[in-house]
């Protein structure tokens, strides 16, 4: 439990990818079955025990410690769980209990017993590991580790790629021992679900100028790259599934398209909510259904999913993947017909002859829940990851606003001694500034120095490693921020959420005062997004 | 005598009427008697000062030859007396030099601890505990949740990071006076030779512990550090040279920090701290109680942090404690 204890700690603090990657696979190599499978399983949201309320912990916790003393350190630490943790009068023992032993003595507790359960745990652990039992029970263990990225530390720690990890992952339960001795002991390539398995999936790359040059239209079908949730749908004895692209199983959330799976294969498509009028939805109706592990009557009724289908990777148990795309969209065109077409429809192919008629497509996307297109080569096979070539995504030109910089936060790693993570606004009806969204790329090493240079220079406040800076009508720094598209919300005081919003110049030309106001961002919300 | 009388709390510090002095004045007084040479206790302008031979060199090295019109040595363990008033200097296990002040007159005896504490320290005199009617404790880290964990493995933790991350230099923010001497000597004791390179902010420091007989091994300047020169390297630098361009010297750089208040996350993140190590050269919660269960002094006041947690735990243990409000001394400014 002390080396669990330790990575999730180390998780938690380290902010970059390739480090949490490291401290992952080396945790995955150095640690013996089975508490390196119970820890994965911890991850990725796959440890199931029983849970126990705060309230629960609290109780037990003042009933050994004088409850003043309880809430000044309460007070102070602000995390309930990390006070218990160190507040709990015990020094742990010598004979602690490993992650294993944790685990199953958690699995054999009832929900009734398992506040006495997690009581005697807490005398035998060290503050670390007591941390990470009550973050187990209280189901908040977060360290911002994916299930995407824990594959991809599998990956490195057995050489392999993700794709093959994602592929078996299925057909595997914690503590995956299966898994480990492929991965590190030369042992068995683990079978892959037997029924509705995931495929890995195939990715596009951005279009370039260049790229478009060199592209004969005559090779490529076009369809509408749609703004929605890219998954699979897999159907095969007697089981149905939904998965993320990532291999995530998300079938709970979704039983009304679950439901229409009505074949024995995998379509691979875009998860979509349908509007009132027949059409697609936007996307912050979708957001309505996404991370959800179950779903209402109401909200199935008020925000239908269906999936549109972009392509067949199996069929009635015979692997479509290797067939170019001109037959696999054939052996998609046959299937359709006998689905439920509420549920599942197919993408459309769009004629073009030219590369003017490409462009001319992606100008005038004829919904807004379009993002611009995807062209495929047609006699490519389907081939798992982001192979360079068969498929480009060419993506209608982002939304842009003019906003002030309002916060600036000190960045990590090679961005050490800079102010790289800007927090910027745009006017209110009050005219004060209002939040509206967080950047921190887009801009040059050279204006990343004169963004650092004005923040040191414009301070007027510090919280730790954020600064307030100056951002007057008259004074303050305006970017031109790009975004993929908006979203109410109701985490930000804006009331708007942007997508993969970045820095797309600086506008050093431009007083504060003429920057966006928030009726601006508003209208560029789709028609038809809830209040 | 009462011991009021003895020692006297004013808005300029604490005050022996008898000996006429004042103990870590936080205002140039005539006579100061200082227990270590940390900012908060140590300051500048007194007429004169009495403290350890290292307290008086340190403060000379961070405050210039000029601190004090008159200064004078004590060794710990020497008596002398002032006035109508015997003073002792004892050893508190803070940092190098650090000493509890005990002061008697008309039959009692008072102990100002000023900053101490009683896990083994390689570099400073242990901890030594002297009976008393009245204890002045210092309460930096005086919640429950205060437990520090043995040293030895947070420098573990980092030498672990080290291995793992060999290319990226591993930054730790460390109080100049004390911590930094005493990382470099718990790494040096985990069998890590390789140079340690420090801020300039450190090496006088440093230089001078090397002179009390304190080996560091080999110490290399930070500041020569090109971009990417010192790979994984261990750095030393104030917490201030993070925010500082000073950093864009290292390529990638691992950030740490090495403090009691790094047991608690909200305020590691708050320092943009990757490498948490909780390494303190104050008393925990557990080694306040057990000071004071060990001392049982007829008095107790409490001062320097969260008095009011340890004061209540007194309340709950039967021993008379409470909170001295002195002026000036900074929360948190130190380790
Ligand atoms: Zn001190
Ligand atoms: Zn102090």
């Amino acid at each position: 439990m002390r080396r669990f204890a330790a990575l999730l700690e180390r998780l938690a603090f380290t902010p970059a990818r390739n480090g949490k990657l490291r401290l992952l696979a080396d945790y995955l190599r150095d640690t013996p079955d089975p508490d390196r499978g119970w820890a994965l399983a911890a991850l990725t949201g796959g440890l199931d025990v029983a849970s126990v309320k705060p309230a629960l912990l609290r109780d037990v916790t003042t009933a050994r410690v004088d409850a003043e003393l309880f809430a000044l350190s309460h007070d102070f630490v602000g995390d309930l769980a990390e006070t218990i943790a160190l507040i709990w009068p015990t020094r742990g023992s010598a004979d602690a209990p490993r992650l294993a032993t944790v685990v199953d003595t958690l699995h054999a507790a009832s929900r009734r017993e398992a506040p006495q359960v997690v009581e005697r745990l807490l005398d035998r652990l060290d503050p670390p590991a007591r941390f990470a039992l009550l973050k187990l029970v209280t189901g908040g263990l977060r360290v911002g580790v994916s299930a995407r990225l824990a594959k991809q530390a599998l990956a490195d720690l057995g050489g392999r790629d993700v794709a093959d990890i994602e592929e078996v992952w299925h057909g595997l339960a914690p503590p995956y021992a299966a898994l480990f001795a492929w991965l590190t002991a030369a042992g068995p390539r683990p079978a892959p679900a037997s029924d509705a398995p995931f495929r890995p999936v195939m990715l596009s790359h951005p279009l370039g100028a260049e790229d478009l040059a060199r592209l004969d239209p005559a090779d490529f079908a076009a369809e509408w790259k749609w703004d929605g949730i890219r998954v699979q749908a897999a159907a095969g004895n007697g089981r149905r599934r939904l998965y993320s692209r990532t291999g995530d199983d998300i079938t709970a959330a979704f039983p009304d398209l679950v439901e229409a799976l009505a074949f024995d294969g995998a379509i691979d498509g875009e998860l979509l909510v349908r509007a009132g009028h027949g059409g697609v939805a936007s996307f912050s109706d979708l957001q309505q259904r996404l991370n959800r592990k179950s779903v209402t009557p109401a909200q199935m009724r008020r925000f239908p999913a269906f999936l549109r289908a972009y392509d067949l990777l199996a069929l009635d148990g015979r692997d479509l993947r290797p067939l170019p795309f001109t037959e696999r969209r054939a052996a998609l065109e046959a299937l359709a017909p006998g689905l439920d077409p509420a549920r599942i429809d197919l993408s459309p192919l769009l004629p073009f002859a030219t590369r003017d008629d490409l462009a001319r497509l992606r100008d005038t996307p004829p919904e807004p829940v379009i993002e611009g297109l995807m062209l495929k080569r047609r006699d490519s096979p389907y081939l798992a990851g982001r192979p360079k070539g068969p498929w480009w995504k060419w993506k209608r030109d982002p939304r842009l606003v003019d906003a002030v910089l309002m916060y600036a936060q000190r960045g990590h790693g090679k961005r050490s001694g800079f102010y790289s993570d800007f927090t910027f606004g745009v006017w209110a009806a009050d005219d004060t500034l209002v939040p509206v969204g967080k950047a921190y790329f887009g801009f040059t090493d050279a204006e990343l120095a004169e963004i650092d240079r004005w923040v040191r220079h414009n301070t007027t406040d510090r919280f730790g490693p954020v600064r307030a800076v100056r951002a007057d009508p008259d004074h303050g720094l305006v970017f031109e921020v790009a975004f993929e598209g908006l979203a109410r919300s109701t985490r930000h005081r804006s009331g708007l959420a942007m997508r993969f919003p970045r820095i797309s110049r600086l506008r050093r030309d431009k007083p504060p005062r003429e920057a966006d106001r928030i009726e601006t961002l508003e209208a560029m919300l789709p028609p038809g997004t809830e209040d | 005598m009462t011991l009021r009388d003895l020692l006297t709390p004013r808005p300029e510090g604490l005050y022996c009427p008898a000996g006429d002095f004042h103990i870590d004045p936080v205002r140039p007084v005539a006579r100061a008697l200082i227990t270590h040479a940390h900012s908060d206790h140590a300051r500048p302008g007194h007429a004169a000062v009495l403290a350890t031979r290292e307290t008086l060199d340190m403060m000379a090295i961070r405050l210039g030859d000029d601190f004090a019109a008159s200064r004078q040595p004590i060794a710990l363990g020497e008596t002398l007396d002032l006035g109508g008033a015997r003073v002792r200097f004892h050893p508190a296990g803070h940092v190098l030099g650090s000493a509890q002040i005990a002061v008697e007159a008309g039959g009692r005896r008072a102990v100002v601890s000023g900053d101490y504490k009683r896990t083994p320290d390689p570099t400073c005199a242990p901890f030594e505990p002297v009976a008393c009617d009245l204890f002045v404790t210092e309460a930096t880290f005086g919640l429950p949740v205060f437990r520090h964990p043995d040293p030895a493995d947070e420098t573990r933790k980092l030498l672990a990071s080290l291995a793992q991350f060999p290319d990226r230099a591993h930054l730790v923010g460390v109080y100049a006076l004390g911590k930094a001497q005493r990382l470099i000597r718990l790494l040096r004791d985990a069998g890590h030779d390789a140079p340690i390179h420090v801020h300039g902010a450190l090496r006088r420091l440093c230089d001078y512990y090397a002179s009390r007989g304190i080996d560091l091994g080999e110490i290399a300047d930070a500041t020569a550090a090109d971009r990417g020169g010192v790979g994984g390297a261990v750095v030393l630098a104030p917490p201030s040279a993070f925010g500082d361009v000073w950093i864009r010297r290292f390529a990638d750089p691992l950030v740490g920090f090495a403090s009691g208040w790094m047991q608690i996350r909200a305020r590691a993140r708050q320092h943009g701290a990757e490498l948490p190590l909780v390494l303190s050269d104050h008393c925990d919660w557990d080694g306040l109680t057990a000071t004071l269960t060990e001392l049982s002094p007829a008095e107790t006041w409490v001062t320097h942090g969260r008095e009011e947690a340890l004061v209540r735990w007194c309340a709950l243990n039967g021993l008379a404690a409470r909170p001295l409000h002195l002026v000036g001394y900074e929360d948190e400014a130190e380790d």
